[in-house]
């Protein structure tokens, strides 16, 4: 067993010119699909910002689930695992699975119930009438643009993680000052070039067009990953049988370890009170700005069938194969190998600090893969996973700044339907230049998983407030402003002092503070605030 | 009645998602898949029948008469 790692590990780097051509026509692919589906769009508002409410259960389970999964779920699933271990599966994965699909269940469908009757295309619009504030919808706009640009960094940063390993010392003239690789600056490029060209061309169509193949995409290059990668290392059971005993387990452990970044300890395991206060993070597909959005392309209450009950299914085919992929990497790249490996094994990911693991994924397939192609074409699977939420995010912002910032402040009928969808696009750019600037600047200093739990954390503990709206008619104006501003300030006080990376508070999860501090400011002021009118309960709750 | 029955089903996955008896435990489930990642692995393909059965016989049909109406209805 060790001779067959250790042969794999110091074989020359797989990647070949083949490897990029296959990369360049997944996207030229891509590119030609959302030009096709750019045909169907009729050209209003209202398609681009929710497909004229026209998408039916197949594709609405592959937009909402690729949208979920994202970089986080491929390139940080399989770091994380390889960083802490086995936990990270039941850490979010198959809470994911119970969670999210109550989300779709209680909040998705009574959401878009009440969109359609009353044409709401932005979750802020909703808001704003439920609780009959138009300020409501000034704060709530910029905070959750702020929660989701860390998302959008995860998905670009997650880019720079598997290209940068796949394509080192593959152009050593070109791209001297980059070690040979294709620098991160250039594939933010191309990465936002191709989601921003489907966007424009077809708006919410083309990103459920899109996202539908590259839902498919991502994952069955994952299985076909898991796969390959399980035969090189002598099958299933000779790839378990050398993890990493502590990552076997859940149990807090230390490990460790000598590498090329110097010696440090790594913490392994998790503590059974993270493990269930973990579980608030999933309520985050509650309050995704991008993810409502989603909902409101459903051609009917029925499209959420399937999605409610393949998500836990989808979720499982994706992570599964991450998660032992992370975990036979610890064995592949051990921390502090047997002196019998090879030097290229030693230290390649063994030394690796906790903020580049998200390079695990790439390295693993490019020391065990030696097919390019194979190597291209799972490499485009990683790349569809995080384009197909990065769409999405870009659209959804658009959609808010032109419906709830500039078409509320001058009305609806100002601008003409063409004029309207140049504003969201242009709004789409300046968002797109901001999250590219901040990418190049966080790149080397920030974990991926880490980025994303702050931004879930975020977004599920505004849970709260859509809860209220949709199932207590009690809940007022003034309780929904306690419980985003309460919400916001927690958040805040916690991220600060994190210095936005991994955070406990005596082992809970601050998402679970942030949530009842939330629930609990709206509960308390509702109680002894001003009800909403009649009119307004007759509106949302049937 | 059946709200009830599904907010008590809902608790108990919610309390088995724990399961502190795996919390310690390496061993490999069919000799390649580790024992915590199986259980989870299973728990997610009970969550499918899980959610199958509550849109079976919890499925909000009067939600979906409704949203197709106006403020008018």
């Amino acid at each position: 067993m060790t001779s067959i790692l250790a042969q794999a590990a110091s074989k020359p780097p797989a990647v070949a010119t083949s490897s990029l051509v296959v990369l360049a026509f997944y996207l030229c692919l891509l590119l030609a699909l959302a030009l096709f589906s750019s045909r169907l769009f009729r050209g209003t508002a209202k398609d681009y910002f929710v497909a004229s409410h026209s998408i039916g259960p197949f594709m609405l389970l592959m937009s909402v689930f690729g949208t979920t999964m994202t970089a986080f779920a491929l390139v940080g699933s399989t770091g994380k695992t390889f960083q802490m271990g086995v936990g990270t599966y039941g850490l979010m994965a198959s809470s994911s699975g119970l969670i999210h699909a109550a989300c779709f269940f209680l909040i998705g469908i009574k959401v878009w119930s009440i969109a359609k009757r009353q044409g709401y295309v932005t979750q802020i619009q909703f808001f704003r009438a439920r609780y009959e504030s138009n300020g409501l919808g000034y704060i709530l706009f910029p905070i959750l643009v702020l929660l989701v640009v860390p998302y959008l960094l995860i998905g670009v940063i997650g880019s720079y993680r598997v290209i940068g390993p796949l394509t080192a010392n593959k152009f050593p003239e070109v791209f001297a000052a980059y070690g040979g690789s294709i620098p991160s600056w250039l594939t933010g490029i191309i990465i936002c070039g191709v989601v921003l060209t489907y966007i424009f061309a077809g708006g919410s169509r083309a990103a459920a067009w899109a996202n539908t193949f590259q839902t498919l995409v991502f994952m069955v290059m994952g299985v076909v990953a898991f796969y390959l990668i399980s035969e090189k290392l002598g099958g299933l059971a000779a790839a378990s049988e050398q993890i990493n005993p502590g990552h076997l387990v859940r149990t807090p452990s230390e490990l460790t370890i000598t590498g090329k970044a110097g010696t440090f300890i790594r913490e392994l395991g998790v503590s059974p009170i993270t493990f269930l206060t973990y579980m608030f993070i999933p309520l985050s597909v509650g309050m995704f700005p991008h993810l409502f959005q989603h909902w409101l392309t459903a051609k009917s209450a029925k499209s959420f069938r399937l999605t409610v009950i393949a998500h836990p299914l989808c979720i499982a085919i994706v992570w599964v194969p991450c998660v032992l992929i992370g975990l036979w990497a610890t064995g592949v790249f051990a921390p502090n190998p047997s002196p019998a490996w090879s030097p290229a094994a030693k230290g390649v990911l063994g030394g690796l600090p906790d903020s580049s693991v998200g390079a695990v994924l790439s390295v693993t397939l490019k020391f065990l893969i030696s097919n390019p192609i194979i190597v291209g074409l799972v490499t485009a699977g990683i790349l569809a996973a995080i384009m197909s939420s990065l769409d999405s995010q870009f659209l959804c912002l658009g959609t808010m700044f032109t419906n709830d910032v500039v078409l509320h402040k001058v009305g609806h009928d100002h601008f003409s339907e063409k004029q309207t969808i140049l504003i969201a696009r242009g709004f789409v750019v300046g968002i797109v230049l901001v999250t590219y600037t901040l990418s190049l600047i966080l790149e080397k200093q920030q974990n991926v998983f880490d980025l994303a739990i702050w931004a879930f954390s975020g977004f599920a503990a505004l849970t709260s407030l859509v809860i209220a709206a949709l199932y207590w008619k009690g809940s007022t104006k003034a309780g929904a402003y306690a419980c985003v501003i309460s919400v916001a300030a927690t958040w805040l006080y916690f991220f600060i002092k994190s210095g936005g990376h991994e955070y406990t508070v005596g082992g809970v999860m601050p998402v679970a503070i942030c949530f009842f501090v939330g629930l609990i400011a709206m509960i308390s002021v509702s109680l002894f605030t001003k009800k909403p009118s009649e009119e307004t309960i007759r509106k949302f709750f049937h | 009645m059946k709200t009830r029955i599904i907010i008590i089903v809902f608790i108990v996955f919610a309390v088995m998602h724990q399961d502190i008896w795996n919390w310690n435990d390496g061993h490999l489930v069919f000799g390649f898949i580790p024992v915590g990642l199986a259980y989870h692995a299973g728990y997610s393909l009970v969550a499918v029948v899980f959610w199958s059965l509550i849109v079976k016989f919890a499925w909000p049909t009067d939600l979906e008469k409704w949203a197709e109406g106006s403020d008018s209805d």
